[in-house]
């Protein structure tokens, strides 16, 4: 029962990504690329009906979270305190940068809330991806100082970042250079993402130009994976041992590199839809990858004296997990009607939706 | 320590009382643009429609409030009652899962087709989206209100040693003695806010002599909505929610009640008087005798218990607050009715548009329902303290253990910044829209 809900979770979270992702993405475009006021309405048009739904994802995940692993939403959402109200700061300026704009027409109005939304999207990028390396990097379970715990063995705080911003120190933070690492992956690849979503579901100006973008970020993503993988070798001697022994999760990191190799062609696509299409592959991929490395872990003890956080040691009791199983597939039923419909209405290309405009 | 739980109970009160001031117009307003929507397509008159329209430019950005202000009470539960979740995650998880996954769903994948979509759909794919959206609200505040009731009165658990709270009977958490007039007086009170909205909104164009013909509507469909609702809400909904707590949380509904020494033959029902905890008394009191205990248990003469009968440690830890938010709950509540009554009869003798004085007071009751609302829920949760999950774990248990009072300061000082910001663009754009007015809406 642990193992169909921690499937459930992780792919709640995947969906999240993949989903949100191309708002934050849209959000980055938005900042760096979009001068004109053709453009942006453009690239608000493109998420506006859309972000509020994507967002539930990740609700709805907290919930899933809360409900089937009660201590792993505990010991996390206390010790990784200060980054998750943070991120729900950055969520807020998101909404109201994207909702507020379009009700007044002065132009430090606009700017003002054009800069929140996009900022806010970066931000919120790099702060998914630091949160994903510290999932894989791990934290000191029980707060262990000179071998003894001060803590309950699952709970932790961890500040945001330590003097020497070492993923192997002992007292650890937030933010090291590892974790940087991955903010930085989540920023390239969530921008390439956004970028596809745009030449998808528009027919902006700016599409042709997104194109080169895509192309050039797709090189530094590659490095950029690259040189991670070298360094979690580093952090954690064995990151690659769950494939050694179950070599059909090698089909993950295959989708990945589909995605990431597949997006070289960008420039030659015949569908508007492709792009989005591979760039969805390699968020699938890289986090199913990253998820089946850790497997059963879900957040790794640094130290040697608390045991890690497993599937099987954080989750609810039996009851309610097997009563849940019957109102979860109801609503998951009804989750995909919603999509399939909400997507049919808003099908191709939203040049002309009007979004923000009141 | 004491500074930590200080700090983290202000930033969940915070955090709480600023979410709940949208839910409730969205609740209560949903249903109201349904009906607006539902009588166009009945007669097919445009004013219905636009009615319709206008309300949903405010719903909107009442919505992404309650969105945007919703999302921090979801994490909150972890990062600042980590002992509380990691303890009965597996039961009010349910509800709280079930809400993600049932509600916000349904609410946001059709606002924006509500929103975006009535060329698209059509009148009558329009209303089914609009329904939709006022289902998904009121399933959402069901689950809540659930979640909500075992915390008031925990069923279907059972305790390991570890002290985990493990469910053994799902349908017991919605079967819930608590539940159900918890959640149908909360529903009507949220329609009472709606109904003053309105009204409110429509007294004023009426006063002003701008956009009449609106402003009759509203004033009319605020009335009608508003008396309905603020009967049920005293009537049967309050009288049964306040019974359930004589019944399971007596010394609660004695320090509500103000009454310190238990009476015998019939208790009084307090109208005006001030806690004094000093002397345990009420100071300049002004009572009804025996009312209480009628309105209690219909007998004139029950006894009912005060506060001298219990353990001054399972005293709620704020008495005369308790006190307080309950009387002015109560006293709204009575005042409402009285004004929707008086207003109606004016309705129905075809006087109201031109009566000066109700239109004026309509106009100022305004912030009211919202107050009653607040203070309605400061009479739950005060009512409850010290307890988290009342008579099984103490709040004091529940906070997260790691996360230091600096911290949490930081935090709910950000909170405080950032939603007064919201607060203030908030009011400015609603006040935008009304004044531009329903005419305005359509182009
Ligand atoms: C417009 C708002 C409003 C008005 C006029 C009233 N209430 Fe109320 N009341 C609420 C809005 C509310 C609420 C916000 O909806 C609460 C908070 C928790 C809940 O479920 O509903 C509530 C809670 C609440 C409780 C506490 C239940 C608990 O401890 O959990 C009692 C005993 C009453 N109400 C009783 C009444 C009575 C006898 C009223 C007589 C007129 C009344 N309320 C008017
Ligand atoms: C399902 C809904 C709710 C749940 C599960 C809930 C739960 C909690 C929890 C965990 C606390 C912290 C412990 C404490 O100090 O009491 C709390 C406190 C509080 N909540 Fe609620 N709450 C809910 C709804 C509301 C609403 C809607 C309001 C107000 C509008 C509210 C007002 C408060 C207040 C004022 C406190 C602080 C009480 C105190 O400091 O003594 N709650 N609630
Ligand atoms: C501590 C308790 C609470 C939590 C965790 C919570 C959580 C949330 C969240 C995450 C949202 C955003 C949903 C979205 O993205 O669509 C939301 C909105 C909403 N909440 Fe709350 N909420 C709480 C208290 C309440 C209470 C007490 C009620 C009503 C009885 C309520 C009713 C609603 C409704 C109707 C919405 C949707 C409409 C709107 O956003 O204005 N909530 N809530």
């Amino acid at each position: 029962m642990e193992l169909f809900w921690y499937i459930v979770l992780m792919t709640m979270l995947t969906i999240y990504v993949i989903l949100d992702g191309y708002d934050f993405g849209a959000g980055i475009i938005h900042l760096f690329f979009a001068k004109k006021e053709k453009d942006k309405k453009a690239i608000t048009n493109a998420i506006g009906p859309f972000w509020d739904a994507n967002e539930v994802w990740l609700i709805a995940a907290g919930g899933v979270l809360f409900f089937a692993f009660p201590t792993l939403y505990a010991s996390s959402f206390s010790g990784f305190y200060l980054p998750l109200i943070m991120i729900l700061w950055l969520l807020i300026f998101r909404a109201i940068g994207l909702e507020l704009r379009g009700q007044v027409h002065n132009k430090m109005w606009e700017a003002i809330w054009d800069k929140a939304f996009g900022m806010a999207s970066l931000l919120l990028a790099l702060f998914f991806g630091i949160a994903l390396g510290n999932v894989v990097r791990g934290v000191n379970l029980g707060m262990v100082t000179n071998g003894v715990s001060t803590q309950e063995a699952h709970y932790f705080f961890l500040p945001l970042w330590n003097s020497t911003f070492s993923p192997q120190a002992e007292h650890l933070g937030i933010i090291d250079w590892f974790t940087i690492l991955l903010g930085v992956i989540g920023v390239v690849s969530l921008t390439i993402h956004g970028a596809n979503w745009i030449i998808f579901k528009t027919n902006s100006d700016l599409n042709s130009k997104l194109k080169k973008v895509i192309f050039s970020l797709n090189f530094l993503l590659l490095g950029l994976v690259i040189i991670s993988l070298f360094i979690w070798h580093i952090i954690e001697p064995q990151p690659f041992h769950n494939f050694l022994n179950r070599p059909w999760l090698f089909i993950f990191p295959i989708i990945t590199f589909t995605g990431l190799f597949g997006l070289f062609k960008v420039k030659s696509f015949k569908k508007d839809g492709s792009g989005f299409l591979f760039s969805s592959l390699f968020l699938f991929g890289g986090l199913t990858s990253t998820v089946a490395s850790i497997f059963p872990k879900l957040l790794p003890s640094t130290n040697s004296v608390n045991p890690d956080l497993t599937v099987y040691n954080v989750a609810a009791h039996e009851y309610g997990l097997t009563v849940g199983l019957n109102w979860f597939i109801i609503a998951a039923i009804l989750v995909v009607i919603y999509f399939v419909i909400q997507y049919k209405v808003f099908k191709g290309k939203m040049d002309d939706i009007g979004y923000g405009d009141h | 320590m004491e500074d930590m739980l200080f700090y983290d109970r202000m930033q969940f009160a915070f955090t709480i009382t600023f979410h709940y001031l949208f839910p409730q117009l969205t609740m209560g307003l949903s249903l109201m643009i349904v009906y607006f929507k539902w009588k166009f397509l009945k007669t097919k008159i445009d004013k219905y429609n636009d009615a319709a329209k206008f309300w949903m430019k405010i719903f909107a950005l009442n919505f992404a409030m309650g969105v945007v202000t919703g999302i921090p009470m979801e994490f909150q539960f972890g990062t600042n009652w980590a002992k509380f979740s990691e303890l009965t995650g597996g039961i009010i998880g349910q509800t709280l899962a079930m809400e993600g996954m049932f509600s916000f769903f349904l609410e946001s994948s059709f606002l924006g087709l509500f929103i975006f979509g009535e060329k698209l759909l059509g009148h009558k794919l329009h209303f089914v989206t609009g329904f939709l959206v006022f289902l998904g609200s009121w399933a959402s505040g069901f689950l809540i209100i659930a979640t909500h009731s075992w915390m008031q009165h925990p069923v279907g658990y059972e305790i390991l040693d570890n002290g985990k709270f493990i469910l053994n009977n799902f349908s017991a958490l919605f079967t819930n003695e608590w539940l159900w007039p918890s959640y149908l007086h909360n529903q009507a009170a949220s329609l009472v806010t709606s109904s003053f909205v309105v009204a409110a909104i429509g007294a004023f164009y009426l006063l002003n002599n701008k956009h009449d013909e609106y402003g009759r509507l509203f004033v009319k469909t605020g009335v009608v909505f508003g008396l309905i609702s603020s009967l049920i809400v005293a009537f049967p909904t309050g009288d049964l929610a306040a019974k359930n707590v004589v019944k399971h949380q007596p010394v609660t509904f004695a320090a509500m009640e103000g009454i310190f020494e238990s009476e015998e033959g019939g208790a009084e029902i307090v109208l005006i008087g001030q806690p004094n905890m000093i002397d345990k008394k009420l100071d300049n009191k002004i009572a009804v005798p025996n009312i209480l205990s009628f309105l209690t248990y219909q007998k004139w003469d029950a006894p009912i218990k005060g506060l001298n009968e219990f353990d001054e440690k399972d005293y709620p830890t704020n008495i005369p607050g308790l006190y307080y938010a309950y009387h002015i709950m109560v006293g709204l509540g009575t005042i409402f009715i009285g004004l929707m009554l008086i207003a109606a009869v004016q309705l129905f003798r075809k006087k109201l548009y031109n009566t000066k004085w109700i239109l004026w007071s309509l106009m100022f009751m305004l912030p009211f329902p919202y107050i009653a609302n607040t203070t309605g829920w400061y009479t739950a949760e005060l009512g409850r303290q010290p307890w988290l999950v009342y008579n099984l774990l103490r709040t004091a248990d529940g906070a997260s253990p790691t996360v230091s009072a600096g911290n949490t300061l930081f935090t709910l000082l950000g909170f405080i910044g950032l939603y007064l910001l919201l607060g203030l663009l908030f009011l400015m754009l609603v006040g935008k829209i009304i004044n531009k007015g329903p005419e305005l809406i359509k182009h």
